[in-house]
C-alpha cells in the first residue's frame, strides 16, 4: 500500500510512517548535498544564522543535471546519504524533519532521527529521469556558485520514495537484505 | 602504412557524441540483464525497483536526457594508431573539448572540481577527462568512453595480495569489497576486477573491465568461470535492487588480467552502478 503525504510533514505523519512503507510526497522540499551541507554545518558550528530555514522541512540529497529546453528540471535522482552523516544530526536538531537520499546511515544519524522524531526516505538511485517527472518547479535558494550543488526548493507532486528509517529507528537496510541472504 | 592526418575537430565531435550517447542510451547488455533480473527477482520491492529502473532507462533514451543525474567523470580508453597525426591541435585537448561540448550542449551534469582537497571549485565543464592512451600499430584511433558515477566509484578498493593468497584470497577480497559496499553503490551493480600488473595497472584494468559489455566473458575459461562463480556468490548477499533486499545485487562481474611480478598479485575492484555507461567508436 502506498501512503500519500502532503507537505509540510507533521509529527503525526512521521509517527505513522513505518520502515518499508511506499510513500508519495506532494508539496515542497529543499535540496542540498556535500558542499552545501559543509557550508551550513560550518555556520552552525560558528553559531551563525543559516541562509535557509530548515524547520519543518525535508531535504533531498541531490545534485541535478541541467534541465533540457522545455523541461522544468533536469534528471534528479538521489545521491549517497552517508556522505552527509557528519552534518545531518545538527540539522535535525534545528528542526529539519527528514531526509531523502539513498543507502545506509550512521548510528549517530539514526539516533538523531529517533531523538527528534524524524524520518529518512530512500529514493531509487539511478532513476533520475523517472523521478524528475514528479518535480514540477525549482528555485535556487542559496549557494548558486556551487552549480549543481546549490540549495534549491523543489515543488513535487507524488514524489516516489520508501521509508528507509522510521522514527523508531527501524531500518530497512538492516532488516531486508538478511531475508534474502543465502550462506 | 602511410601516415594518416586527422583533424582535431573530428576527434572532438566523436568524443562529444560518445558522451551524449552513453548518458542517454543504456547498452543492450544492461537492459537485457535488467529485464531478466526483473523476471527472476524474488522480492516484490526489488521487482518494483527493477521495473522503475527499466522504465527510467526507456524514458531517458526516448527523450534523450541523462538516465542518471550523475553523468560522471569522463573516462576514455584510447587505442591510438602510431601512424595517426592530429592536425591543428593536440589529441588530449581535442578530447577535452569534446567532453566540454557534450556536457554543456548535452545537458549533462558538471561534476568535476579543480583541486581535490583545498579549493574544490567546480570546473564548470566537466574537464579534465581521464584519458588512458595505448599506442598501437595502425592508422586509426579507437575510443571507448564512459561517464563514471562516483556513488559506486567511492565503494571501490585495491589490495596488494601476495601469491600465497591464491584464487581463494582473490575471491575473498572481491566479495568483501562488494559486501562492504552494501546498498550504497546503486545495486544491481557491475563489478569490474583487475588482477595483476602493478598497483596502478590493476586499478586501470578494473575500470576497463567495467567498460566491457556484461554479456561477454573473459577469454580464459578459468577466469570466465570465476566471473560466473562470483556473480552467483554476490547475488546470495541479499542486498538486492537499491539495497532494499532481494536476489539481484549484481548483474555482471568482469575480470581483466595482466602479467605481474613474482612477488605480487594485486587485485583491484571497481564497482559500477546499474547505469554502466560506455560507448565506442573508431576514427
Amino acid at each position: 500500500m502506498t501512503k500519500k503525504i502532503t507537505l509540510p510533514i507533521t509529527d503525526e505523519d512521521i509517527k505513522n510512517l513505518k520502515a518499508g512503507d511506499s510513500v508519495l510526497l506532494t508539496g515542497t522540499i529543499l535540496t542540498g548535498r556535500d558542499a552545501a551541507h559543509k557550508r551550513l554545518f560550518d555556520l552552525i558550528e560558528q553559531g551563525k544564522n543559516l541562509p535557509i530555514d530548515v524547520k519543518g522541512e525535508l531535504i533531498y540529497y541531490v545534485g541535478p543535471a541541467p534541465a533540457k529546453e522545455g523541461y522544468a528540471v533536469g534528471p534528479a535522482g538521489p545521491t549517497s546519504s552517508y556522505r552527509m552523516d557528519k552534518y545531518a544530526p545538527s540539522l535535525l536538531d534545528l528542526g529539519l524533519k527528514g531526509m531523502i537520499g539513498k543507502g545506509a546511515r550512521s548510528k549517530e544519524v539514526i539516533d538523531s532521527i529517533v531523538k527528534n522524531n524524524c524520518v529518512y526516505f530512500a529514493a531509487i538511485g539511478g532513476a533520475a529521469a523517472l523521478i524528475a517527472k514528479s518535480i514540477k518547479t525549482e528555485e535556487i535558494l542559496c549557494y548558486e556558485d556551487l552549480g549543481t550543488e546549490a540549495v534549491r526548493r523543489y515543488t513535487v507532486e507524488d514524489f516516489p520514495c520508501i521509508v528507509a528509517i522510521d522514527s523508531e529507528g527501524n531500518n530497512v537496510y538492516e532488516t531486508e537484505p538478511p531475508k534474502y541472504r543465502k550462506s | 602504412m602511410e601516415i594518416r592526418r586527422i583533424k582535431a575537430e573530428e576527434v572532438t565531435s566523436a568524443v562529444k557524441k560518445l558522451f551524449m550517447d552513453c548518458n542517454y542510451f543504456i547498452g543492450n547488455d544492461i537492459m537485457t540483464a535488467l529485464e531478466t533480473a526483473c523476471k527472476n527477482e524474488q522480492s516484490p520491492v526489488g521487482k518494483s525497483v527493477l521495473s522503475q529502473i527499466i522504465e527510467n532507462d526507456k524514458i531517458a533514451a526516448k527523450e534523450e536526457i541523462p538516465l542518471c543525474q550523475d553523468t560522471g567523470m569522463a573516462v576514455l580508453f584510447v587505442e591510438y594508431g602510431d601512424k595517426v597525426v592530429i592536425e591543428d591541435g593536440s589529441f588530449d585537448e581535442a578530447v577535452n573539448e569534446g567532453v566540454r561540448k557534450a556536457y554543456s550542449d548535452g545537458c549533462l551534469r558538471k561534476s568535476v572540481v579543480s583541486d581535490p582537497v583545498f579549493d574544490r571549485v567546480n570546473t564548470r565543464d566537466n574537464t579534465p577527462a581521464i584519458i588512458h592512451t595505448k599506442i598501437v600499430s595502425g592508422n586509426t584511433i579507437k575510443i571507448t568512453a564512459g561517464g563514471k558515477g562516483f556513488g559506486s566509484e567511492n565503494m571501490s578498493a585495491i589490495k596488494m595480495l601476495t601469491p600465497s593468497y591464491g584464487v581463494e584470497g582473490v575471491k575473498q577480497f572481491i566479495l568483501d569489497t562488494v559486501f562492504k559496499a552494501g546498498p550504497n553503490p546503486c545495486p544491481p551493480i557491475v563489478v569490474g576486477v583487475g588482477i595483476g600488473g602493478t598497483f596502478e595497472r590493476a586499478a586501470q584494468l578494473a575500470k576497463k573491465a567495467t567498460f566491457r559489455p556484461i554479456d561477454t566473458q573473459n577469454d580464459d575459461e578459468r577466469y570466465a568461470e570465476l566471473e560466473n562463480e562470483l556473480l552467483t556468490e554476490i547475488n546470495k548477499m541479499g542486498f538486492g535492487p537499491a539495497g532494499l533486499g532481494g536476489n539481484t545485487t549484481a548483474i555482471g562481474v568482469n575480470i581483466e588480467t595482466s602479467p605481474t611480478h613474482i612477488a605480487g598479485m594485486p587485485v583491484a575492484v571497481n564497482i559500477c552502478c546499474h547505469a554502466a555507461r560506455h560507448a565506442s567508436t573508431t576514427i
